[in-house]
């Protein structure tokens, strides 16, 4: 299984990442032997299993609606890059949500 | 040559849930007046390495919305990543639901013009509230925007209808009876003006006897019913205009714009709508049991429609009980003033009318109903009997707001109604004399004359007069007359 160059530039640009040649080049390999190491999962009969999307034996787990704590405003903005007003401080983004 | 073209709307609504906490944290859901990033921790934050739990009462409400809406309530449900980059999400991810929901298949009845469409609901999922962005020029100058995390992570419901919605006022009809449903079951404020509920549609226009294509618009920003409305309307016109300019019409995010009045296409990436959906490992899928469904089912009130229903067959005016039932807990109060002896058309038509007014005048209106429902009953029978006319049991049922009093005792203390004929005679031929254009106008053959002077009676009796009384004698003075 191989991917060519724009799959590459697809991935980078939904990951918002910036590769150089270089790397676009080496991760065309890399992400290629990580599809390959998928397919063979191909190779297995699951005729007989059910399509499940999880693996852990694990349902129904639910919390009752309590409100409990948060954190002081400070630790929240502890990592922000810029803080303006008690909020985060980002480049500016148009609206496209 | 004139083509007929036919509209295709179908709508996805959004609805912030009412619980205590957020729907995968313990934060409080009741952010509204708190200070920015205030209600905010680790899971909310996108921490690395936390664990959502999944909030009971937010699927409860979800499946209780499902129910309302006639949806089927599959056994098995599950959560799913939906990625995209954006900084209103903190993990770059929400979680939602895509092929697994919670609910599907429903329907729901809407009326316009006394006819009525059923809307398909194709789903009823839930999902989790992104933080709140503000784009503003910050302090030095620069343009930024900025974020507030307390919205993030709290519950989300989002409501999805078939395509079967063809007019802008069948859409707005659906969005009011959808919020006053929502009220009705207790599942969110649904105040558009808090953004506790979002209406975006799809609608694309077509050739009468063409086949209805792919291709649609999808509108967003509406911030009221009435902008709902407007918007749908302007897509139609620049639709259709399109169409007969045999221009294609693009597939497209349009934001609304309230005060120009149009829609402005929102350029997105060609690849903004690759959301790599898969199943949220974190969370393990849902087992809807049959018991709870039949639980939540059997702990819901009677739905509006049903109340309405029976309303309008004890003799209610359909239009007056369609008012009523936008508001639960007046139609509760009138069905209990109804149970107190009322007839239900009286009741309906005199609570909708004279007594929410009486309601809305009071300062504190949150507070519940304070005059018992007995006591608007028996209002209402002093006021059938005649013992009060209807200007008069108004001005009674403020002094009952006023006082706490009773109807009876209000009734005595003003003394009582004026029916003795001779006491009625003399004041209404003073104003058949005072008013000869109102004479005129009843020789004209003009019937409101009959209610202009009966008006005029009554503001000289300060509404102590009996009504029908009144009206006998005006008649036959002026049948009288000619």
């Amino acid at each position: 299984m191989s991917i060519d160059r724009s799959q590459v530039d697809h991935a980078a640009e939904l990951a918002r990442l910036e590769l150089s040649d270089d790397e676009r080049e080496r991760l065309r390999g890399e992400l290629g032997q990580i599809l390959q190491a998928f397919e063979a999962l191909n190779t297995l009969d699951t005729e007989h299993i059910s399509p499940t999307a999880q693996v852990i034996p694990l349902g129904n787990v639910e919390r009752d609606d309590v409100a409990a704590g948060s954190l002081p405003q400070d630790a929240v903005l502890d990592n922000a890059p810029r803080v303006e007003d008690g909020q985060i401080r980002v480049p500016p983004v148009l609206d496209e949500s | 040559m004139t083509t007929a073209y036919r509209t295709v709307i179908g709508l996805e609504t959004h609805v912030q849930l009412r619980t205590r906490s957020k729907m995968f944290c313990g934060c409080a859901a009741d952010y509204a007046n708190a200070r920015p990033n205030t209600h905010v921790c680790p899971v909310c934050l996108g921490m690395p390495g936390v664990l959502p739990v999944i909030n009971r009462e937010a699927v409860d409400h979800t499946i209780r919305t499902g129910l309302a809406l006639n949806c089927e309530i599959p056994e098995y449900a599950k959560f799913d990543r939906k990625n995209y980059a954006y900084p209103d999400l903190m993990k770059w991810y929400q979680i939602s639901q895509y092929d697994l929901p919670l609910c599907v298949n429903g329907h729901f009845d809407v009326e316009v013009n006394g006819a009525t469409t059923r809307v398909g609901i194709t789903r009823v999922h839930l999902e989790e509230d992104t933080a709140r962005l503000t784009h503003v020029t910050a302090a030095d100058g620069a343009p930024a925007s900025l974020i507030d995390v307390n919205r993030s992570g709290a519950p989300l419901m989002e409501i999805v209808s078939e395509p079967d919605i063809q007019t802008p006022a069948e859409a707005m009809a659906y969005g009011e009876k959808l919020r006053a449903l929502l009220r009705w079951i207790g599942v969110s404020t649904a105040n558009m003006e808090d953004g506790a509920l979002r209406i975006d549609a799809n609608i694309s226009v077509w050739p009468e006897g063409e086949p209805v294509g792919d291709v649609k618009v999808e509108v967003k920003n509406m911030n009221s019913f009435r902008s709902l409305g407007r918007a749908l309307a302007f897509e139609i016109e620049r639709q259709t205009a399109r169409r007969e300019r045999g221009q294609p019409i693009e597939q497209e995010t349009r934001g609304w714009d309230e005060s120009a009045g149009v829609t402005r296409s929102q350029r997105t990436k060609e690849y903004a709508h690759d959301y790599r959906y898969f199943p949220e490992p974190d969370l393990p899928p849902l087992h809807v049991t049959r018991q709870r469904v039949d639980a939540l089912r059997a702990a819901l009130p009677r739905l509006p429609d049903q109340v309405a229903a029976d309303l309008i067959n004890q003799g209610a005016p359909e239009a007056d009980v369609a008012e009523l039932v936008q508001d639960r807990p007046l139609t509760d109060y009138t069905l209990a003033v109804i149970e107190a002896g009322a007839s239900a058309g009286e009741a309906v038509t005199w609570i909708v009318h004279e007594f929410r007014r009486a309601l809305n005048a009071q300062t504190n209106k949150s507070a519940a109903i304070p005059i018992p429902p007995a006591e608007v009953a028996s209002l209402l029978a002093l006021r059938a009997k005649g013992s009060v006319s209807s200007t008069m049991a108004g001005e009674v049922l403020d002094e009952m707001f006023a006082t706490g009093k009773s109807a009876s005792t209000i009734v005595e203390a003003r003394g009582p109604q004026i029916s003795g004929q001779d006491e009625l005679l003399a004041i209404a031929r003073q104003v058949i004399q005072e008013n000869p254009q109102a004479v005129q106008d009843y020789r004209d053959g003009k019937g409101r004359a009959i209610q202009y002077l009966m008006g005029q009676v009554m503001r000289i009796t300060r509404g102590k007069a009996n009504p029908s009384a009144v009206s006998t004698l005006i008649r036959t003075q002026l049948d009288a007359m000619e």
